[in-house]
Order: C-alpha cells, then structure tokens, then sequence
C-alpha cells in the first residue's frame, strides 16, 4: 500500500463517494422505502475501502484470499450496493431493484443472492461475530486476509458487540479492522432538548473509551475527510497484534443538507422536489442512470 | 427384559468429532466454557490449535462458527442446549440457518438429563423451535452407536445441522451394524396393535415399554425418527395406516416437537388416532434422571400404562382383555 495518496487519487476516491451517495439517494427514491442517513454517513469510508484499501477481485467474488467486508449495520445495504455496483461486481442500473420483488439487492444483505457480500447482515450486532471468525479462519489457514467490519454506532448497543470485543484481542486479530460509523444519530432515541433533537447513541468519546478498555487499538478519524480515511485505513492494516476499532465521526445523511444532523432521514421516502435537491446537491443531474455516469 | 446401556453420549462427541479431525484438517471445535462437561475437551487434547475458546458468550460463538464456514472450516459448536440453542437463537436464524453456512451446533445435555440443573438448563422446547427453522436439519440420535453415525454423517453434510446429544449413558438400541441414513425413520419393533413413534434416547425406553405391553398382549410396532427434519413423511403415514392408532412419546414438551411433526403429517395425510406423551406445556425441575423420567411419564413402565390406557379409553386394545 503506498504511504502517501495522490492529490488526483483522492479527487477520484472524493468522487467515488459522490457516486455511491448519489446511488443511495437513487435506489431509496426508485423504491420509496430505505434507509439514507446511515449509508450517506458511510460512503466516504465505502469509497476508500472499495476503491484503494481492500484487495478484491470484482470479477471472481469468491477469491479465497481477498480482502472481506461485513456490513454488520446491514440497514444501510443500499451504500454496499452502490459500491459494488460502481466497483463491477453488477450493472449501475440493477440498483434500481433495490428492496423489489425478486432483487438480488435485498433490503438487508443476502449473502446467498448476490455475489461480492461476504456476510448476511440485518439483526444488528452479529457482523463483528462473523468478523471474528473469518479473521480466525484466515490465521488458521495461513491466508493474508484483512476483514473490515462496518458498525453503526447506535448498533454498539447490542450486547453481542460486547461479546465480541472481548473475545478479539484474547486471540491478537490484527487482521480485524472494526468500523464505528459514529454518525450521532439512531433511529429514534432518547429525546433532547427540542422536539427535532435526539441525544447520541454515545456520549463523546464514549466509543474511543469503551473499545481501548476491551483490548482494542483504537484510531479515530473525520470520516468525511477522504486523505484523512485512507490514511487511518493505512494505518489500521498495519498489526501491532491488536484487533483495530476505527471510530469515525461522521454527519447521519451526510451530503444534502436538509438529511444532514436529522435523525427523522434515518428512513423515509423523498418527494419529488427533495429527490431533485438532493441530486442538485450532489452535482447530478437527474436524467442519468442509477449511480452517475461510470 | 430391557435394553442394555450404552457409553456416555458425550463421551462419544468428544472421541467421534476428534476422530473426524484427524482424517479432515476443515474442522474445529467451538467452545462456551463447558468443554469439560460436554467433553468438547477431548478434541482440545488432540488438537489445541483448531479447539477455539469463545468464553461465555454465545451469540458471539454462533457468529464467529459463521465467519469460520465462510473461510472453508466446518466448526462444530458445543455447549448445552440451553446456550447453543436457545440463548443464541437469533444468530442461528440470520447467519447460518438463513445463508446454508456449514456449521453444526451441538447441543449437549439435551432432554431431561441435565445433571440436576433445574428448568432454566432443562430445554422442553429445542426441536420445536428448530425443526420449525427454513434450512435446519435437526438430528436426534438414539444411542452411542447412532451418534457416532450421526457425527460422521454431519461431518460429510455441507449445510447447517442441530444434533441434539444426551449427557449421560443411555441405553443401547443399535449394534455396529446399524446405519444411519438421515431423513429416514427405522422400525425397530414389530407389532399390529398400535404404532409407538419415538426419537432420540426415548426411543430405546418406548422399546422396553413394548415388552412390557407385550407380557400384556398388545403389540406395538415402535419407529424411531432419528431426523425430525427432514421427516420421513411416508414412512410415518404408512405405518399409521397398519396399525390406525398411534402414539408419540419424546423428551421434551409434546407441542411443535416429534409429536407436533407427525400430527401434522397425519392430520395432512392420514388422520389417525393419536396420543402425544411427554411434557405437557411445562418446564422442568431439578431432580434425578430416573426421577424425572417418572415425573413426565417417559419410563418404560409409565410409556406402557400410558399406552395402555389410552388403548383401553379408545376401545381398541384388542387385546388387552388378556392381559395379567
């Protein structure tokens, strides 16, 4: 991996990002039901995984030794598809079956429909499990494979979370790279101040805390600032004998501004006239194909 | 006359899926802390580096024994039924009943037999529940001899697999050469009077409880149904249809279970006469083994009143007016 990203490698990456947000907004709109905050606050991370970190093979899904992804916040399967959508492992255009009937690109990810998902994922808590144990079956196979494991950070209320993050340093998985989406917002949550405000999952700093005390090697970075994520990504795949908990701040529905900070965008359909702003934000105009021009 | 005891079941998991190991270098062993009493420890001796330690935690277990079969490995879980069912239900469901991953979740001190633990370890309800599961095919051996099979076969199977493992000896119903096919249901006793449909370590006790009810003239027809999923469907209806009057007895609550399974199929196929025994929509208690046989109705001697009895209030106990 080189130690230094190009200033053209990131605006490509920075555009990657544009794309899947905009195959985000695209898929939601054409369905009229899923999720928008949690995979606008990802896309960046998706980006830098999907386009300059993870070694893969769009075209044999199954290489035994590529790089894994486990999208353990699976509500937010619409981000993994546009990037692997924009990545080659199926046509831009199929994003718009997202959650119809007979899709392959289900409402959570189905392993057992659509070829690149290393992990079903849905009933939140359980992909940083399964993490675990393809970090394991790795080691135990003399495989050289790193597994990133995407969580959300409403999602680290689940005891399972906790099981795990106990388990996975007694084991020294530094090819275990886990990644808090630390967006602020869960669905609904603990009331605030006013009537449109919600308290975070996590107090600040609660999440840094919380995993360093487990055993992990906790990074944090700004998860929207794309050198800042390839840099953290870098330095996370380089094992100390550690597993690794990235916590990355992020903003819940993250490049449209009305989306942005609100919790109600967790999930919820768009007008007419928001899927227009939207798309006017992201620099797309509404007549191309699902995901942008390629 | 009854039957003779076999070993230790657990002792028999330990030894098989040790032996498993040392032909397929794919498996290995998943433990939540009881590896000494499922006697998972025995593979640890054999193979500390595929004997992987996951701690108190099993939903977590159930996730990583996921992760794992994505990699190539086929991890058997182990722990009791409690915590390798039950408590981790919901990762069964997501990661490896509904992906077809090839894990095998072994549940130790399975049925009654929990070495007085009271209700919270004793599962009524755990082939209700995963026979119930789209993709689960749920095993429930008999005796030493068909759990060895049972493990051999589950080795070789690509696909999730419950089998549920008693803890302690049982007795024995099947020489060495028996063979287990899965799916498929074995008359292990003839008879004409009424069909007695049994699984798991019940089944060798629903036989001793046919010599019983011979010495008073009914002769049962005894079938074992080691695979409660997939359901040997014609082997159920047909011998319902010979003896039209039959009665279902297991180790566990009657409802969703072994008795469930071929209500439905005969209520579907060929209504029938049918008596359920075993737990009536209860939870269990701590108590000896022979204590708790007695207390639920599954000794031979309360199997074979209870048949009796039932016979008699249908009227059609042809024969036991020459009883005594």
């Amino acid at each position: 991996m080189a130690a230094t990203t190009s200033a053209a490698d990131l605006a490509r990456l920075e555009d990657v990002a544009r794309r899947i947000r905009v195959g985000v907004i695209r898929g939601v709109n054409e369905a009229k039901a899923g999720h928008l905050g949690g995979p606008l606050s990802a896309a960046d991370i998706l980006a830098a995984l999907y386009f300059h970190i993870m070694r893969i093979r769009p075209d044999e899904p199954d290489w035994p030794d590529r790089d894994r992804f486990i999208l353990s916040k699976g509500h937010s399967s619409i981000g993994l598809y546009a990037a692997l959508a924009l990545r080659g492992y199926f046509p831009l255009e199929e994003l718009l079956t997202f959650d119809s009937l007979g899709s392959r690109l289900q409402g959570h990810p189905d392993m057992t429909r659509l070829p690149g998902l290393d992990m079903s994922t849905g009933s939140l808590g359980m992909g940083i499990s399964a993490g675990i144990g393809i970090a394991l079956g790795s080691r135990l196979a003399g495989r050289d494979v790193r597994t990133f494991v995407m969580l959300g950070d409403g999602e680290c209320q689940e005891g399972e979370v906790w099981e795990a993050a106990f388990l996975a340093p007694r084991y020294g998985l530094d090819n275990l790279i886990a990644i808090v989406d630390h967006n602020k917002l869960q669905q609904y949550g603990w009331q605030g101040d006013g009537p449109d405000d919600r308290l975070p999952p996590a107090w600040p700093g609660e999440l840094v805390a919380k995993w360093s005390a487990f055993g992990w090697r906790v990074l944090e970075v700004d998860g929207h600032d794309m050198a800042a994520v390839v840099r953290v990504l870098e330095e996370a795949t380089v094992g100390d004998g550690r597993p690794v908990a990235i916590v990355a701040n992020t903003i819940k529905g993250r490049g449209v501004s009305f989306m942005e900070g609100r919790y109600y965008w967790h999930t919820r359909p768009l007008t007419a006239e928001e899927f227009a702003t939207a798309m006017a934000e992201l620099g797309e105009p509404i007549t191309t194909t699902a995901g942008g021009p390629a | 006359m009854t039957l003779p005891m076999g070993r230790a079941m657990r002792e028999v998991f330990g030894e098989t899926v040790t032996e498993l190991a040392s032909r397929d270098p794919r498996i290995v062993m998943l433990d939540a802390d009881t590896g000494s009493s499922t006697k998972a420890d025995i593979f640890q001796k054999a193979y500390p580096e595929r004997y992987l330690q996951m701690g108190i935690a099993e939903q977590n277990m159930l996730g990583v024994a996921a992760g794992l079969a994505t990699t190539g490995f086929v991890p058997f879980v182990s722990t009791f039924v409690a915590f390798a069912v039950v408590r981790p239900l919901d990762q069964i469901r997501v990661l490896i009943a509904q992906t077809g991953l090839n894990v095998k979740i072994c549940g130790g001190y399975a049925g009654l037999f929990t070495g007085v633990t009271g209700k919270t370890h004793l599962i009524v309800d755990d082939l209700s529940i995963m026979r119930a599961m789209p993709g689960m095919v749920t095993v429930v051996p008999a005796d030493d001899v068909e759990a060895a099979q049972v493990l051999r076969w589950a080795a070789g199977y690509d696909g999730p697999v419950y089998i549920r493992l008693v803890r302690d000896a049982t007795q024995r119903l099947f020489d060495e050469a028996y063979s287990f096919a899965p799916g498929r249901a074995v008359a292990v006793r003839d008879g004409g009077d009424v069909t007695l449909i049994s699984t798991g370590a019940q089944t060798p006790r629903v036989v001793d409880a046919a010599d019983l009810l011979a010495a008073r003239g009914i002769q049962a027809h005894v079938l074992h149904v080691p695979t409660l999923k997939p359901l040997d469907v014609p082997a159920i209806v047909a011998a319902a249809d010979r003896t039209r009057i039959v009665v279902t007895v297991e180790e566990g609550t009657v409802i969703g279970g072994l008795g469930g399974a071929v209500a439905e199929t005969l209520s579907e196929y060929s209504p029938t006469v049918l008596k359920r025994l075993g737990m009536q929509d209860v939870y269990g208690e701590s108590a000896t083994n022979s204590e708790l046989l007695e207390l639920y109705g599954l000794s031979a001697a309360r199997v074979a009143d209870q048949v009796q009895a039932f016979l008699e209030t249908r009227g059609t106990a042809g024969h036991a007016s020459h009883a005594g």
